[in-house]
């Protein structure tokens, strides 16, 4: 029994070492500068969150195959913890509070999605910990006045912005009538209030505003008002199944409207799973890898695409490029802040002003990125029914011309 | 509110039909539940869940090349197994127990379903297309997805099936028995275990049906099973149990009653509708038997 105790006791002692030392080893451990994320491996959001974390280990590899980060004339590299939030808000604040207190990760990269994003960031904001997210694009993220919080994507209310403005600029210059449908969450609603503005700025009226449940997989009633009101615009943003819902019901119910635009066609596989019925469609995206934006790791979109293609056997999502990019910003904030010390990194990432095959990037003090608009592509098919993105808009990249007004169904 | 659907013709038209057509699959789904319920008073949580599966049959058979509408003779004889194997391992552990125990054990099995399909077929959404047309009605103000027709006309087609089964076999009238008295049933020589294995594959056949049905004509993934299960859990509420005629006139208008809020109150209450209007069946139910019970008194 004594001996039981003893051995026990001991066991004890020993974990309690162990779990210290860990606190103390971590962050940069020798040549190593030990990065956290919490990640959906698992749940709703499991496909994206694999695309988040093959766009992160695409870049570790190629930056520690490429000399590593130099700080303080040493080379570094970088290494990833991951853990699976299971595509739960709580669990991904607990697994930060963990990667930090526990494993005493002292930079952080972002989940997928804007709601895990934002329950992150209160974490990351109380420990003082720099955190280069990739994924979550909600407005509400960057109007919280977070120190730490560094986002290389461009916010939601700019998705669909450049639709309606391109709508109108079709139009002469006048207004348009816009029917609206979106989801309900944080993300569809700020793609919402961003079109809002663009109509108040632009002089066009909306004529249909309706909201989509979470569950939804029918949207006939907006598609029969939509035929009734004839809109000029018809913008539909309700993550992936609302992209999926809206281009099966359109081509059933034969419905017309001159422009289409919605969010989530590329994770939606959207002319993969339509073919032919999803032409036309002007979608929103964060990157194309038809853009020609530069730097020294990736080279290009074309040559990321490849590589990534060679590694994971998929073409990448915009997902996966921008979480590349985020480890592209990090090297580059370590290198100039030439320290490890977490508020010195904060400020050079504040600072941060360069060119990645992502695009631009520099962060508004909310922490989004400015420098970097979205792009449209529409979804164009050739006479043998195998469909390609092309970017449409905004005109200095694009690679086609934009096709306006869609055709009616009749002349299909 | 929006009332656009009373103000034109057309639209009233086209809400009821398309409220008709969606509320028969949901009839079929429910008449799943209302057997089992009936026969070996369980309520499955899990009914959804059955539906996805389903659907994610016709889905895979969709991917490989088959016709996804072969999901309807496909899925159900794969999820008939399905059901029996949950019978097996799960259900007949809960059985005679009280409804409170059944509710858990299915509400976990839904759990570990949704679990499973998403680490199985991934968490995107999917659909399976028929590349059937559209039907135009009344000088093409009203449209009908020939997909919706194909769904409604299969589903009538498996309930009348079913009926006869019930009514002309061996084992329709064992299941009647049962139904009627397990205890009674079970002296005179049926073997309620065999009974109750075979009640919960054909219930999970239903689902298999209806799920093959919705991947033609709406959008299936793994989280989505439970509006089914409310739906179904509702329509037989206000059915009550073995009343076929009931559980279709009531999925009917539960389809058009939710195709009404959906243009009343806009497409964001469409589920919460439903829900309303559970609890206030559920209430009113409770009314009326408060009052037949003081004049038993």
């Amino acid at each position: 029994m004594k001996i039981n105790k003893i051995i026990l006791s001991f066991i004890s002692a020993v974990a309690i070492l162990l779990s210290t030392s860990v606190v103390s080893f971590a962050k940069v451990v020798g040549d190593k500068i030990v990065l956290g994320a919490a990640i959906s491996l698992t749940g709703k959001y499991s496909s994206n969150g694999v695309h988040t974390q093959n766009g992160y280990n695409m870049a570790v590899d190629r930056i520690n195959s490429m000399g590593g980060v130099k700080v303080g004339g040493k080379t570094y590299k970088f290494e990833i913890i991951y853990y699976d939030d299971e595509s739960n808000p709580k669990r991904a604040a607990q697994l930060a509070e963990r990667l930090i207190s526990q494993d005493g990760v002292e930079f952080m990269l972002g989940p997928y999605s804007s709601g895990l994003t934002k329950a992150i960031a209160p974490v990351t904001e109380k420990y003082g910990v720099p955190m280069v997210e990739a994924n979550g694009a909600s407005r509400s993220l960057f109007t919280k006045g977070y120190k730490y919080l560094f986002a290389v994507l461009a916010p939601a209310n700019l998705y669909l912005d450049v639709a309606i403005r391109t709508a109108v600029e079709l139009n002469g210059g006048k207004g348009v009538r816009i029917a609206q449908a979106f989801e309900q969450d944080a993300f569809s609603q700020d793609v919402r209030l961003g079109i809002l503005d663009a109509a108040k700025e632009t002089g066009s009226e909306i004529i249909i505003d309706d909201k989509l449940p979470k569950e939804l997989n029918d949207m006939a009633a907006t598609l029969v008002k939509v035929k009734q009101m004839k809109p000029d615009v018809l913008v539909v943003s309700g993550h992936t199944k609302g992209a999926l819902t809206a281009i099966r019901q359109i081509a059933e119910m034969k419905v017309d409207v001159p422009m289409l635009a919605m969010t989530h066609c590329d994770a939606a596989k959207l002319s993969k799973q339509h073919g032919k019925n999803s032409q036309y469609a002007l979608c929103a995206s964060q990157w194309h890898k038809t853009l020609t934006y530069k730097d020294n790791f990736f080279k290009d979109g074309m040559t990321y695409a490849a590589d990534f293609q060679k590694e994971f056997g998929y073409d990448p999502p915009y997902q996966s490029a921008e979480s590349s990019a985020a480890l592209l910003v990090f090297k580059d904030a370590f290198e100039r802040a030439n320290s490890f010390d977490q508020k010195k990194v904060r400020d050079a990432l504040a600072a941060t002003n360069m060119q990645t095959f992502y695009g631009n990037i520099k962060f508004a003090p909310g922490g989004q990125n400015v420098d970097k608009p979205m792009v449209l592509f529409q979804v164009m098919c050739d006479g043998a029914g195998k469909c390609e993105n092309k970017v449409v808009a905004p005109l200095k990249w694009a690679s086609a011309k934009l096709i306006h007004p869609i055709p009616k169904w009749s002349e299909r | 509110m929006d009332f656009m659907v009373f103000q034109y013709p057309m639209i009233t038209i086209q809400a009821c039909l398309d409220g008709v057509l969606l509320g028969v699959l949901f009839a079929l789904i429910a008449y799943g539940m209302a057997l089992q319920w009936g026969v070996m008073n369980i309520i499955n949580i899990a009914q959804g869940d059955l539906v996805i599966l389903g659907g994610y049959i016709a889905y895979f058979m969709y991917l490989y090349g088959i016709h996804p509408a072969w999901g309807v003779i496909a899925s159900p004889i794969i999820m008939y197994f399905v059901g029996v194997g949950i019978y097996k391992l799960v259900i007949n552990k809960v059985v005679d127990r009280d409804l409170f125990i059944s509710i858990l054990a299915t509400f976990g099995i839904s759990i570990l379903f949704m679990q499973l399909m998403n680490f199985a077929f991934g968490a995107d959404v999917v659909l399976a297309n028929s590349g059937y047309g559209t039907t135009f009605l009344f000088d093409s103000n009203v449209v009908l997805p020939n997909s919706k027709i194909f769904s409604a006309f299969v589903s009538i087609v498996f309930a009348i099936c079913l009926v006869i089964y019930m009514k002309k076999s061996k084992l329709g009238r064992a299941i009647r028995a049962t139904a009627q008295n397990a205890r009674a049933a079970k002296i005179l020589g049926v073997d309620t275990e065999k009974v109750y294995a075979a009640t919960f594959g054909i219930n999970a056949a239903l689902c298999g049906v209806a799920g093959a049905l919705i991947s033609i004509t709406f959008t299936i993934h793994p989280y989505m099973g439970l509006p089914y299960t409310i739906r179904s859990f509702m329509i037989v509420i206000v059915a009550g149990l073995g009343n076929l005629p009931g559980v279709a006139m009531s999925g009917m208008g539960l389809g058009v009653f939710e195709e009404f809020a959906d243009y009343l109150l806009g497409t964001e209450f469409r589920i919460g509708a439903v829900f309303l209007l559970l609890v206030l069946i559920l209430v009113y139910r409770r009314f009326k038997l408060s009052r037949k019970r003081e004049y038993l008194k």
